[in-house]
């Protein structure tokens, strides 16, 4: 038997402190040990995106990192990208142009697209596709995910990223 | 607001607000109280005869709570169910299996035991203490060769590999060849091979099974594309009653045809939460899901061409072999027969075709139904043979497309195989395409790029797929659609539907049909699926029926109800119901429009009753069954326009131009949306994915770091364009789309890269290997 | 599920800590960087440790300064860092370079410059770098430091010159004398992006425009990431012209072991590695 640890990790501006195994993934840590269920899981190599979350500012895939790594950290998930009942630039976009359609793998991509805006703003096309290259969708075609981006993009450098409220 | 339901235009979809902040609940986000989890021992080999099982470490595991093998659920838990079983083996047995496997392995990753333990964890880490007796036997895994006689058999009892085998007498065919040559015509020949494709939606399958012992009340919430037709054929296997089983549909992250099914693991946790009363879920493994889970496609295929010296084809030949791997799942043996051969004309007016049939059992995974499920394989031979023809005869593969097309006029039209065409305009599909791409311009651009020695090809196909499934006696359970509809006292609508859409976006196009047909937003409307105890009977999502069929009942449920609100408002207005008009969400007066009582009115008086006049039911509530009489024939051409790098035989895609009809649309954004994702995964079967086994049975791509898929990078802008040709098979004038992109994009990549290296057919998955070897001639 | 065995934590603070950790556990032991290759293989129970000594939060490992006449970097660097980084850029191209083609954006966020070359997977893509540069990698022990050559330490696949009870700390780069170019080169499979082969190349040239030195390396094709000896000798004392290098190219891999398997057969890996390396030199050239 190993030994428990005990984690403190701020989710979504949120302190959380927990006993965990150390082998717990990150990504059962937010789905089971905190209920936060929109960070999915697509596979178990690494390659699918749809577990991707900000850690301390950076976009990680939360499947590839330990719970006891992210201690002391902070980590952003789709529920925490914009205030209660309102959605983040991003999400508008991925609404607008039709970027989803299971949407499972929508809040992966939408958190890779966050720290791609982050990086690059005004991105191109072709640094969009890159950019989004950890991220698999089997729906899309990838192509209504692009325009998602780039209409944040645009939204991003207009309203100087404030949320809108739901169901405009 | 105006009333923004109009059908035709590109509205939002409803369901994406809960799917882009993470609140929709997919089967691994529920969580019951006392929850237990399964985990699926698998077998590591692809034919093996299973000695012993001792599960006591396992067992004595802190946490788990139990461990089932075959032993224990025999008798209890029946067969897997299989839709339509063929004569003359398969009606006999061949290919049945139980949930977890008796005496012998059939493929690697069948199942052979379950761990039910208090977390996934243990669960996990008690699979390495089952301990497995096996005695490997050999594998048939090259489906010719399995074919032979001298192969290894997986039901020995049957003495074959072949369970249903078709082989009609080729007379009159081989006369007409016979003749075509005779007066000068041409025969080409080509052997065809589909590959095995994993359809690895990204959300894996998934099960959480809950029992209530006193009344015998099992809920299973399942990711799947099929929830009546999976609590019906569950309650068998379980032996309980339909109305003992309740099957809930939650969010579904993509199915492909692979979650229109029933698994092992539902009856498993179903009978594992019904042994140990206490509620128990599975989620598979995306190794699990690569292994075990349904592949398509896997076909190989002969053909033989005859075409007059001027380019019209007179006959075609096919012999067709479906692997079907190693066990049946629901649709596996009538993929190739109910799907691929009628469609073996494609677009064209062809007098003679002959087509034989064998399916065949391998020690793989089973296949089943993959986006386009059998139709992607004849068309991906028919497009082919267009352009093994037009190379040989050194024509434009356009200008032999449009030499034998069926003509617009001879809609309804009855193919050579027997299929009945409601209608189409190919050659308008094409022209267009032809003219998006400025196709003359092209095939200069490709002359001066070969003079500098570059490797630049381009590829048509036009397409015509069948869907809409699927008229009467289809299938043993008939695939009709339903829907209930229910407008309540503030005048908001609730469709209750027996489809399962789970991605294509229904939600919102039901609510275009529903305020559309009443003239009230569509924001009025609620659609509601996946429930078995709150739907109607229905038959689930799969095979680009969903809006056709489905979409059809909600027409004619509503427009039903709108007679009887037209009733009561003429009650309201003291008018003849027949003067009755809708429109703004209120019922006026023919002719005198300031009579008018609004609709709110109407649906409040219908339901509270005492206004309402003598002889008339109250309640605004009505169910209806829609069973198309025929199919529809959605159809289109697509081009692609490939680069191939002669040094390394990488292939890039550097234009792609998809023209569709689907008939009407009726909303272009979702229409658009399922066009470049099929185009997305028939690039994939061309250039990137296969399924592979070695030759002992092992699977070498059991994750994505060697099943590959098409990343956003590797794939270029589509351009789209869509011709439109209505049906009148259904009320709506529908086709289908669900599938179009998967059956017109895979032939017209694989033509492209054939055309590049200047050869007549090349074997998917065209990977840089096997095209750099063609390059180099190695 | 896949789901690591369970083991004990232990987050170590300093370089001392985790080598006293190290011995303290032997062969039970692992050491944790970035995670992006040990977790997975945890996940899929390749590897089964029964402690991981955490050493990813030790900050004073991960740096990337200048040095007089060498660029140090920290065994802890991150791929972003060292894409992001100003001083590589203009001192060595060539790591951001290769860099930017390792994994994907998340990858690179995570992993680290010591995992990757201390995991020394073949098919991966700073190893040949780290050979091509002529890194000094610095280890320390029990024992203290000692520098290892790059061109010592990769002994085998997923084998290096570095102890059980070593950690990986620094990586010394020479700065380059002279007119020198370099390039990194790579073909990706389909499925898991690692490289079928990759190049990377260093050529400096000479007062008379030929060839003074040249430091190729070849990834993901060979069953160990190496130095191209015969392709360097080809090249050097040479103009560089198209014809010199392809003749050169074409004993990228002579006598080496190849990797196999679905996305790329031995014959095409060893094309291809030509391939690669042509493209690399060519670029390299093209950028003196
Ligand atoms: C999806 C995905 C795609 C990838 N694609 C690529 C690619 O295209 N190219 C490529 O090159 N790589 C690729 N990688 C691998 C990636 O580069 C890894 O991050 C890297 O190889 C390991 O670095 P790490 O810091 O994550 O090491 P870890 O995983 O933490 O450690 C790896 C091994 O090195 C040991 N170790 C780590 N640090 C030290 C140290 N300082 N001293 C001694 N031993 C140490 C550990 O004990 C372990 O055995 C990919 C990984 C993933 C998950
Ligand atoms: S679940 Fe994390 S990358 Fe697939
Ligand atoms: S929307 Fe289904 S996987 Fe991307």
């Amino acid at each position: 038997m190993t030994t428990k640890r005990s984690i403190t990790v701020t989710v979504n501006g949120q302190q959380h402190q927990t006993e965990v195994e150390p082998r717990m993934l990150l990504v059962h840590y937010l789905r089971e040990v905190l209920d936060l269920t929109g960070t999915h899981i697509g596979c178990n190599t690494s390659q699918c995106g749809a577990c991707v979350v900000m850690l301390n500012g950076e976009a990680i895939k939360s499947c590839t990192v330990l719970a006891v790594q992210a201690d002391g950290g902070e980590v952003l998930t789709i529920e925490g990208l914009a205030p209660e009942g309102g959605l983040h630039p991003i999400q508008e976009g991925f609404w607008e142009k039709h970027g989803l359609q299971c949407g499972f793998c929508t809040p992966g991509m939408i958190m890779a697209s966050y720290q791609l805006l982050k990086n690059n703003p005004h991105p191109t096309e072709t640094e969009i596709r890159r950019g989004l290259e950890g991220n698999i969708c089997r729906c899309t075609g990838y192509q209504n995910i692009v325009k998602a981006v780039q209409d944040a993009s645009e939204r991003m450098s207009t309203s100087a990223e404030t949320p809108v409220p739901a169901g405009d | 607001m105006g009333i923004a339901a109009m059908l035709g235009t590109p509205v939002k979809r409803r369901e994406d607000p809960r799917l882009i902040t993470g609140q929709a609940t997919y089967v691994d986000d529920i969580k019951l109280l006392g929850m237990l989890h399964m985990t699926v021992l698998r077998s590591p080999y692809g034919h093996a005869r299973i000695n012993t099982i001792n599960t006591d470490a396992a067992r004595q595991l802190p946490g788990v709570v139990a461990v089932y093998t075959a032993q224990d659920i025999k008798g209890t838990v029946g067969n897997i169910p299989v839709a339509a079983p063929l004569p003359p083996h398969i009606t006999s047995g061949m290919g049945r299996r139980l949930p977890l496997a008796e005496e012998k392995v059939r493929f690697y990753g069948d199942p052979v035991a379950i761990v039910i333990a208090e977390n996934r964890y243990i669960a996990r880490d008690a699979l390495d203490l089952i301990d497995v007796d096996y005695e490997p036997l050999p594998v048939a895994i090259d489906v010719e060769k399995a074919m032979q006689p001298d192969s290894p058999i997986l039901y020995e009892e049957f003495k074959t590999n072949v369970a249903t085998s078709m082989h009609p007498s080729s007379e009159q065919i081989d006369k007409i060849f016979a003749d075509t040559v005779a007066n000068g015509g041409v025969i080409v020949k080509e052997r065809f091979v589909n590959q095995r494709l994993a359809p690895s939606p990204m959300e894996t399958r998934g099960v959480v099974a809950e029992y209530r012992k006193s009344d015998k009340a099992l809920s299973l919430w399942s990711s799947s594309q099929i929830p009546h037709l999976l609590r019906n054929y569950l309650a068998i296997q379980l032996g309980l009653e339909q109305n003992q089983v309740r099957v809930i549909v939650p969010e579904v992250g993509g199915g492909f045809g692979c979650k229109l099914n029933i698994y092992p693991e539902e009856a498993l946790a179903s009978f594992a939460a019904m042994k140990t009363g206490r509620p128990v879920k599975w989620i598979e493994d995306r190794d699990e899901n690569l292994a075990a889970t349904i592949h398509g496609r896997d076909q190989v295929n002969y053909l033989e061409a005859a075409a007059t010296r001027d380019g019209k084809v007179v006959g075609l030949k096919f012999h067709v072999i479906s692997d079907m791997g190693s066990y049946l799942q629901f649709f596996t043996d009538v993929i190739a027969i109910a799907f691929t051969l009628p469609m073996l004309s494609g677009c064209y007016d062809i007098p003679n075709i002959y087509s034989s049939c064998d399916t065949v059992f391998t020690n793989k995974a089973p296949t089943d139904a993959y986006r386009g499920a059998g139709r992607p394989e004849a068309t991906y031979m028919v497009e082919r043979a267009m352009d093994v023809i037009a190379n040989e005869l050194k024509r434009d593969p356009a200008e032999i497309r449009l030499l034998n097309f069926v003509q617009p006029e001879q809609f309804p039209h009855t193919m050579a195989t027997g299929a009945l065409y409601d209608s189409g305009n190919y050659g308008a599909a094409l022209e267009k395409a032809l003219d998006i791409i400025a196709y003359d311009k092209l095939r200069e651009e490709q002359k001066q790029k070969r003079a500098q020695g570059k490797l630049m090809g381009i590829g048509i196909s036009s397409y015509v797929e069948m869907c809409g499934i699927g008229p009467k006696g289809t299938t043993p359970f008939g695939l009709y659609e339903s829907a209930r509809v229910r407008i309540e006292q503030s005048g908001t609508v609730i469709v209750y539907t027996g489809t399962s859409p789970h991605g294509q976006g229904e939600e919102t196009t039901f609510a275009q049909i529903v305020g559309n047909a009443l003239s009230i937003p569509q924001e009025k409307v609620l659609v509601l699926h996946g429930d078995t105890d709150s739907t109607p009977e229905g038959r689930g999502t799969y095979g680009s029926r969903t809006t056709s069929v489905g979409g059809s009942a909600v027409f004619q449920a509503t427009e039903r109800l709108k007679e009887k609100m037209k009733t009561i408002a003429a009650s309201m207005l003291e008018a003849s119901a027949s003067d009755i008009e809708l429109e703004d969400e209120k019922f006026t007066v023919a002719g005198s429009p300031q009579k008018s009582v609004p609709f709110k009115k109407v649906a409040a008086a219908a339901n509270t009753s005492n206004t309402l006049p003598p002889g008339i039911e109250p309640g605004l509530e009505t169910t209806v069954f829609f069973e198309p009489e025929a199919c529809t024939f959605p159809f289109g051409t697509h081009i692609c326009v490939v680069e191939v790098d002669q040094d390394t035989g990488e292939p890039e895609i550097t234009r792609y131009v998809a023209v569709d009809d689907c008939g009407k649309q009726l909303n272009p954004l979702i229409v658009a949306g399922q066009v470049h994702g099929g185009i997305a995964q028939g690039v994939g079967q061309a250039m990137y994915e296969e399924v592979v086994y070695n030759e002992d049975g092992q699977l070498l791509t059991s994750t994505f770091m060697d099943y590959a898929m098409p990343i956003a990078p590797e794939l270029p802008h589509f351009e789209l364009g869509h011709t439109v040709t209505p049906t009148n098979v259904n009320p709506l004038g529908v086709k289908g789309v669900g599938e179009a992109g998967t059956i017109g994009s895979t032939p017209a990549v694989a033509a492209a890269i054939a055309d590049a290296l200047g050869v007549a057919h090349i074997d998917m998955p065209l990977k840089s290997e096997k095209l750099w070897r063609i390059i180099h001639k190695q | 599920m896949s789901v690591p065995a369970a083991f004990d934590y232990h987050p170590a603070t300093s370089v001392d800590e985790a080598i006293a950790l190290l011995q303290q556990y032997g062969d039970e032991a692992k050491l944790l960087a970035g995670g992006h290759s040990l977790i997975p293989a945890m996940k899929l129970r390749l590897s089964q440790p029964e402690h991981l000594i955490d050493i990813g939060k030790i900050s004073s490992l991960s740096y990337i300064r200048e040095e007089q006449d060498h660029i140090v970097i920290g065994g802890l660097t991150t791929y972003v860092q060292i894409e992001q980084s100003d001083l590589l850029r203009k001192h060595f191209p060539l790591l951001p370079e290769a860099t930017s083609m390792v994994g994907d954006q998340q990858v690179r966020n995570r992993g680290t410059i010591g995992g990757s070359i201390a995991h020394s997977d073949p098919a991966a893509d700073l190893p040949g770098v780290v050979l091509a540069l002529k890194a000094e990698i610095v280890v320390q022990g029990p024992q203290g430091k000692r520098t290892i050559p790059a061109d010592d330490f990769f002994v085998d696949t997923f084998t290096t010159a570095l102890a059980p009870d070593e950690i990986l700390i620094e990586f010394r780069l020479p700065k380059a004398t002279g007119s020198t170019g370099s390039a990194y080169d790579k073909l990706a499979n389909k499925a898991s992006h690692y490289a079928i082969a990759g190049c990377a190349a260093v050529i400096t040239r000479g007062q008379d425009g030929s060839c003074s030195a040249a430091s190729i390396a070849i990834t993901g094709a060979t069953v160990r990431t190496i130095r191209a000896r015969a392709v360097e000798n080809a090249l050097v004392g040479k103009q560089l012209s198209e014809t010199v290098i392809a003749e050169a190219v074409s004993h990228a891999t002579d006598g080496e072991d190849m990797i196999v398997d679905i996305h790329g057969s031995e014959e095409y890996r060893r094309k291809m590695a030509a391939v690669v390396a042509r493209r690399a030199i060519m670029r390299a050239l093209e950028r003196i």
